[in-house]
């Protein structure tokens, strides 16, 4: 057994093995998503009141992020928005996934489905992602619904790609061939032998899908496509601090913005400690 | 006696790793092996694949895996080498040569990754120069020059290695495992440079599982089992019915050869991190004492020769 | 029983040249075959078309008068030089050994199979201890004749005797075939009953 405390140091968290390290981050990064999801959960919509003793309020311990010009609290608006964000990025990827994990497995039956499927794959790769989601959201008429499929159906280009290279290799893999001659079917195979080895790439491939999804549904409802004006989305608030920040109303885009970015960039750190974790050639490290 | 080259002393080496969950422990691949290479001689490490033997040679230059700790001393030339001596020295007077083309870059030319750094033309016009003079010395014609690694067929990727290693002149080669995966014809080719270079007086250690190539060019050699050096025995050792090898492990070996009787026997070698608290080889051993579950025995000097076993503490 | 390759030949698409032409063979159960080919002669691919591993050839294989199937278990089993090749890294060795078939603790005992290496990862084994799960895998008792290409190459002489001596009593009492490929000529003759040179019968 190794001794934690060989190298002695006053930093704490030498002690602390790197696999100790990358759990507590990827721990800390997910607590904080869920708190935002619970959070926004527990704010209704009509508790946002129109105050208009407060209006165009600057940011102050009392409202952090500001008010805006009915007077509502920004702080709260935001963590709401950032809580929808969240939700129909989830469902996105989560649907954005199960599209490649299938497609993937389509095209390794036989050469005919291989190409079927790289020409799915260019056929989605060759029309720009926002075009592609906004007329998919209008013609499901828009909503939640609509910017959640529109954004799964454009996000499963990249993941398919990666399984269905890596499937192939699988396939050529000796160990395979030998688990033909011992009679298993192609169904067993996929499942015993593929899943288990392409596993980490769907897990890491669909936390890493997360942030395009809540960008994108944060800039297609900015334009005015995707979720009605009602909600309380990251998109509608950027849109509509717009027209304010002429008039100085800085805190208006600056925090809200700020905001998503942090939790793109959370959802970022998640997944790379996530590979860290599941990758099995820097697991020793 | 020729002037000793390499000499590496009790070295140790563990790697830090995860066992369940969070829990980390300290793996030993290698413990307490001790060796040298004297000028003109081929020394030859033979253990089986997978064993761990490969971490020598990369322990002697230095590039070693960051979770690998190391214990002991090296020495070249009488000198205790550290991490910076050794990227000091490597390259220049002790070379490697690596297992497969694998280990060069694919995007680069031949006579570039030969040749290596160089500060100014002139430098690397005259280094050019030398790289022709030797690759001509193993049948690597100028063509060869100009191309990828992934155009070599086998024994022209063996050739480019050991030319390249040569470059240098360096006065020890540490070969790791240059044979697996060749035919007979580039083997025997492979080890004929290596006795090339034991006539012009470089050193080389020969890191191998595979026992006929040992036997054929090696000088002395050292048996590896489950991380320990056993024994170094003398290539004329290895004959009639194995009489003059010391070890019980190493008679075995040479007496399980398909030639010399193909004799069976029993047993396994320990996994790393489950080796018995005594000798290695208790469990297997035939002439086994009482002490030799509970202690365990260090190498023996003996000369030319040595060997882990407490039947030659007096001597042979 | 009887492994036949009637007229066996073979070239890949991207050459020009046949490796293998008019390759005629019989293997019994009533001897140990062994194969002798310098490396690259295409040893290896006869080995892989007799246990349907390559099925683009010419000519015709047969055991027992039958054709080897193409989807159920296939009587010819093959054993490789890399044992690690043809075990997924992700899967524990009770796993990897379950594969094939249920092996009984006398069989494992008699390749010296220590319960602990059950429960480890091919990575967590030396290339001997690996040779051996991958040598019973191919014991299933469904096969009918095996075919071990460079078996023991990479490994050291005395888990080479342990393991072929193993080999050999299940294929005398289970009256299997057994065909011996190597480059070691000191390693065929004392095993095998009758030697076939490659070169002789490849008519390329």
């Amino acid at each position: 057994m190794v001794n934690p405390n060989k190298n002695k140091s006053l930093n704490p968290l030498s002690k602390i093995n790197l696999r100790t390290k990358t759990l507590l981050i990827i721990g800390l990064t997910i607590l904080i998503l869920v708190l935002i999801v619970i959070c926004s959960f527990f704010i209704d919509s009509k508790e946002i009141t129109t105050n208009f003793l407060i209006i165009n309020q600057p940011p102050s311990f009392e409202h952090l992020f500001g008010t805006d010009w009915l007077g509502r609290d920004m702080f709260t608006r935001t963590i709401k928005g950032l809580g929808l964000s969240i939700q129909i990025g989830a469902c996105a990827s989560l649907l954005s996934s199960a599209i490649a994990i299938v497609l993937a497995f389509i095209g390794s039956i036989n050469q005919k489905f291989d190409t079927f499927v790289a020409w799915f794959v260019d056929l989605f790769l060759s029309i720009p992602h926002i075009l592609l989601i906004i007329l998919i959201s209008i013609s499901l008429g828009g909503g939640a619904l609509g910017v959640t499929i529109g954004v799964a159906f454009t996000h499963w280009t990249s993941l398919t790609r990666v399984l269905r290279a890596e499937i192939k290799q699988i396939n050529t893999s000796d160990f395979v061939k030998l688990s033909e001659r011992f009679g298993k079917s192609r169904l067993w195979i996929a499942k015993e032998h593929i899943l288990p080895l392409v596993i980490t790439q769907i897990i890491v491939g669909t936390i890493l899908i997360f942030p395009h999804a809540i960008m994108h549904e944060a800039s297609v409802t900015f334009l005015g496509f995707g979720l009605s004006p009602h909600e309380p989305a990251i998109g509608i608030i950027l849109a509509e601090s717009m027209k304010y920040l002429a008039t100085g109303n800085w805190w208006l885009a600056l925090f809200p913005g700020l905001a998503l970015l942090i939790i793109v960039l959370l959802f970022d750190i998640a997944g790379e400690n996530i590979k860290k974790i599941l990758d099995p050639t820097s697991a020793n490290d | 006696m020729m002037n000793k080259l390499l000499d590496v002393e009790n070295v140790s080496i563990s790697f830090i790793q995860y066992t369940a969950g969070l829990n980390q422990r300290d793996l030993k691949v290698i413990t307490d092996l001790t060796l040298d290479v004297s000028e003109a001689e081929i020394l030859a490490v033979l253990g089986s694949s997978g064993s761990g033997k490969s971490l020598l040679a990369h322990a002697i230059f230095g590039i070693l895996p960051e979770n690998a700790n190391l214990s002991g001393t090296i020495k070249y030339g009488g000198k205790v080498l550290s991490q910076k001596d050794k990227e000091e020295i490597r390259g220049k007077d002790i070379a490697l040569i690596p297992q497969s083309v694998n280990f060069l870059d694919p995007l680069m030319k031949i006579s570039d990754q030969a040749i290596g750094y160089t500060e100014n033309d002139n430098e690397k016009k005259e280094k050019k120069i030398k790289q022709r003079k030797i690759f001509e010395q193993y049948n690597l014609g100028p063509e060869v020059d100009d191309m990828y690694p992934f155009q070599l067929s086998g024994g022209m990727a063996r050739r480019v290695l050991v030319s390249t290693a040569l470059l240098s002149k360096p006065k020890l080669v540490v070969a790791d495992e240059p044979t697996p995966g060749l035919d007979q014809k580039t083997v025997k080719e492979t080890l004929n440079h290596f006795k090339k270079m034991k006539e012009d007086g470089v050193g080389v250690l020969l890191i191998t599982h595979d026992i006929h190539a040992a036997l054929e060019i090696a000088d002395r050699i050292g048996i590896f089992y489950a991380g320990y050096v056993i024994e170094i025995a003398e290539n004329k050792d290895f004959s009639g019915d194995g009489e003059n090898l010391l070890h019980p492990y190493t008679k075995a070996l040479y007496n399980a050869l398909p030639a010399n009787g193909f004799k069976l026997t029993k047993g396994h070698q320990p996994l790393h991190g489950e080796i018995p608290k005594g000798c290695p080889y208790y469990d297997r051993c035939e002439i086994r004492l009482d002490k030799c579950s509970e202690e365990r025995p260090q190498l023996i000097n003996l000369g030319n020769k040595k060997v882990r076993c407490f039947k030659y503490e007096d001597g042979v | 029983m009887e492994l036949i390759g009637k007229n066996i030949s073979f070239k890949y698409s991207s050459s020009k040249g046949y490796l293998l032409k008019d390759i005629n063979v019989k293997f019994s159960n009533d001897k140990i075959f062994g194969l002798v080919g310098d490396s690259g002669s295409g040893k290896s691919t006869l080995c892989k078309i007799l246990s349907a591993y390559i099925r683009n050839y010419e000519g015709n294989v047969t055991l027992d008068d039958n054709n080897l199937p193409k989807k159920d278990f296939c009587p010819v089993q093959l054993i490789y030089q890399h044992p690690e090749k043809v075990m997924n890294p992700k899967w524990k060795m009770i796993k990897i050994l379950s594969e094939s078939w249920n092996v009984d603790e006398d069989l494992l005992s008699e390749f010296g199979i220590q319960n602990s290496w059950m429960k480890r990862f091919p990575q967590e084994l030396s290339g001997g201890e690996l040779q051996r799960f991958s040598v019973l895998r191919a014991l299933n008792p469904m096969t009918k004749f095996l075919i071990a290409d460079e078996m023991t190459t990479m490994l050291d002489a005395i888990t080479q005797v342990q393991i072929l001596e193993s080999v050999l009593k299940i294929v005398k009492d289970r009256k299997m075939g057994f065909l011996l490929v190597s480059h070691d000529m000191d390693l065929v003759s004392t095993i095998c009953d009758d030697i076939i040179y490659l070169k002789d019968i490849n008519n390329v």
